[in-house]
């Protein structure tokens, strides 16, 4: 029987290192990386079969961060599931550093599946690895996780429709649905409701969760598992989860805490 | 010398053509994209032989780049062919940080590049692409003269780990280089050797550049004669050998003066070994549409201003 609660504690533990990690970086965008922190923590702890000691096992599953700049949930995710050295995580944004500000394929850090920053490739990038996978006849899958305001991108409806056109069943989309983007809310900035129907317009299947939700969230990767077509998850989430303080505002996406809000922010994670 | 002789006519995106059929034969990790341009890439003896390894993405060339750049992590060989107006401006960003930056093993193919596109006109007719691709860190670019040498660079691309540019063309031009002549990934070919002149050629002009060579040596100008088939890595050695000798350059290419292969010899040469040089290239205008040997006339780039940018540079020399 599976203990939520266990991975509610390594969500915690992925949250505090992402917010130390920033903070020694200086610079670099918190607000998603802790927003997605706990769908991270079910994508290394339960759902993706991977090896960290073996970052090129062929039959792995493919995770493609296509929002670059949550990168350091990503970093974070992969050095507590044993790719790197945890003390590696001080590097991160430092020159000659593994761990760039955002993914880059050729700095070879273990784990690391795709280059990520400019928005809109990565669904696209997740195609092409569901296709390779279907011709090899092999039955793992890729799992992507894209932003909400990044669906403003047209690419990525080009990707959407490919996926279906090529009834890539071994695909799963993760659109980290907290309503924000770096201008203000999504609505505002520009809207992309209705967003179920424009998926399922696509023909693509749709589930939705509560992104926060440890529980939830694995109902839902049990259940896009067994899709026989592609299926993305909008996962609400809030922007800066974790820290009530920061929670849902957009003003956090580009920034990073100083020593004294790290520390602040670290407490108010312990202690809920 | 050798001599080359126009024994047919052909094009080279045919010779490209050929080769991904034959590649689909012999190399199962070789996937080919298209963008609802198979028949204009001559990819669909390919799409007909191979359909489990052929992924037609509709017209949606960003998304044909960034599912080529996926492919390419998963250990395929994906040659993704559109025209080289779609091919390189119209998803710069994809190839940037998908293809070069992540320095992918992915094979862009461009068809109907520069003004010889013709008829369509100058919505189609990139003369910009040199340029744009040449700037990307890690990009090999390759741009064939003729119908066989398309073919033998297609062949040796897909043995070479990395992204390349492949840059071919639409109308049918003299097939003139032997089928059976290696082609070296950055090796440029020296046609004929000579002493007063190095013409450095490209593509559709290297023809034009043999026709140009044949008068200037009737009027007694020792012409050396080079096709760069491999814009980038420039065979850097080869050109400033030659130009020990000649001390007079003239270079010859489909494409804007701005970001081509001129520039990238002038570039060398400034650093190596300062000679007088003459571009015959496009100057600084977009195309339009007619016949393509008209255009290449009207903007510059036939034999008779290969030899007028020869007689302008001896001139020079001093
Ligand atoms: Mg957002």
């Amino acid at each position: 029987m599976l203990d939520v609660s266990i991975l509610e504690q390594k969500a915690k533990e992925i949250r505090i290192d992402v917010i130390k990690s920033l903070k020694e970086a200086g610079s670099g965008h918190l607000g998603a990386s802790l927003g997605l922190a706990d769908i991270f923590t079910v994508l290394y702890f339960y759902e993706l079969h991977h090896k960290a000691g073996v970052s090129d096992w062929h039959a792995r599953d493919r995770l493609i961060l296509s929002i670059g700049h949550a990168a350091p949930v990503l970093y974070v995710s992969l050095a507590h599931s044993g790719y790197f050295h945890p003390d590696e995580l001080k590097t991160l944004r430092k020159l000659g550093s593994r761990l760039q500000g955002h993914p880059a394929l050729c700095y070879k850090l273990p784990g690391v599946e795709t280059t990520s920053g400019s928005l809109g490739h990565g669904l696209s990038i997740a195609v092409g690895m569901a296709i390779s996978m279907i011709i090899d006849k092999t039955s793992h899958k890729v799992y992507c996780i894209l932003g909400d305001g990044e669906l403003q991108e047209g690419s990525v409806w080009e990707a959407a429709m490919s996926a279906a056109h090529y009834k890539l069943d071994n695909l799963v989309a993760i659109v980290d649905r907290n309503e924000v983007q770096i201008d203000g809310n999504t609505s505002e900035v520009m809207d992309i409701e209705n967003l179920e129907e424009k998926w399922l317009g696509f023909g693509w299947d749709v589930l939705e969760c509560n992104g926060n939700d440890i529980a939830d969230i694995i109902k839902s990767f049990n259940i896009a598992r067994e899709k026989t077509k592609p299926v993305v998850i909008i996962a609400h989430t809030k922007m800066g989860k974790g820290v009530p303080e920061i929670e849902g505002n957009y003003k956090w996406h580009g920034k990073v805490p100083n020593s004294k809000q790290a520390e602040k922010f670290i407490d108010a994670i312990i202690n809920t | 010398m050798k001599q080359y002789e126009t024994k047919e006519f052909k094009d080279t995106r045919s010779g490209f053509g050929a080769a991904l059929h034959e590649l689909g034969k012999i190399n199962d990790n070789v996937i080919a994209l298209c963008a609802d341009l198979t028949g204009s890439l001559k990819m669909d003896a390919f799409a007909k032989d191979f359909p489990e390894r052929f992924v037609q993405t509709g017209i949606a060339e960003a998304n044909m780049m960034s599912v080529a750049a996926g492919l390419s992590i998963t250990g395929k060989i994906p040659f993704a062919g559109t025209f080289a107006n779609f091919a390189t401006g119209r998803v710069y960003d994809q190839i940037r940080q998908s293809i070069a930056y992540s320095n992918k093993n992915v094979k862009i193919c461009a068809s109907h590049a520069g003004i010889t596109l013709g008829e369509d006109g100058a919505t189609h007719q990139i003369l910009e692409d040199i340029g744009l691709m040449k700037m990307l860190p890690n990009m090999i670019l390759i741009n064939p003269c003729d119908y066989n040498q398309t073919y033998m660079a297609t062949m040796a691309i897909a043995e070479y780990e990395g992204p390349v540019y492949l840059r071919f063309g639409r109308p049918k031009v003299p097939n003139f280089t032997n089928i059976d002549e290696k082609f070296e990934i950055g090796k440029a070919i020296v046609l004929k050797e000579g002493s007063d002149l190095s013409i450095f050629a490209t593509g559709h002009l290297v023809w034009e550049a043999i026709e140009a060579t044949k008068v200037l040596e009737e009027k007694g100008i020792s012409v050396e004669l080079i096709n760069i088939h491999t814009i980038k890595p420039l065979d850097a050695q080869t050109i400033l050998k030659s130009v020990a000798k000649t001390n007079a350059v003239v270079t010859a290419e489909e494409h804007m003066m701005n970001g081509g292969l001129g520039d990238s010899i002038a570039q060398l040469l400034v650093l190596e070994k300062p000679a007088p040089m003459e571009y015959v290239a496009i100057n600084d205008t977009f195309g339009e549409s007619g016949k393509p040997a008209d255009l290449m006339k009207k903007y510059g780039l036939s034999a008779e201003n290969i030899i007028a940018a020869a007689e302008r540079v001896i001139k020079r020399k001093k």
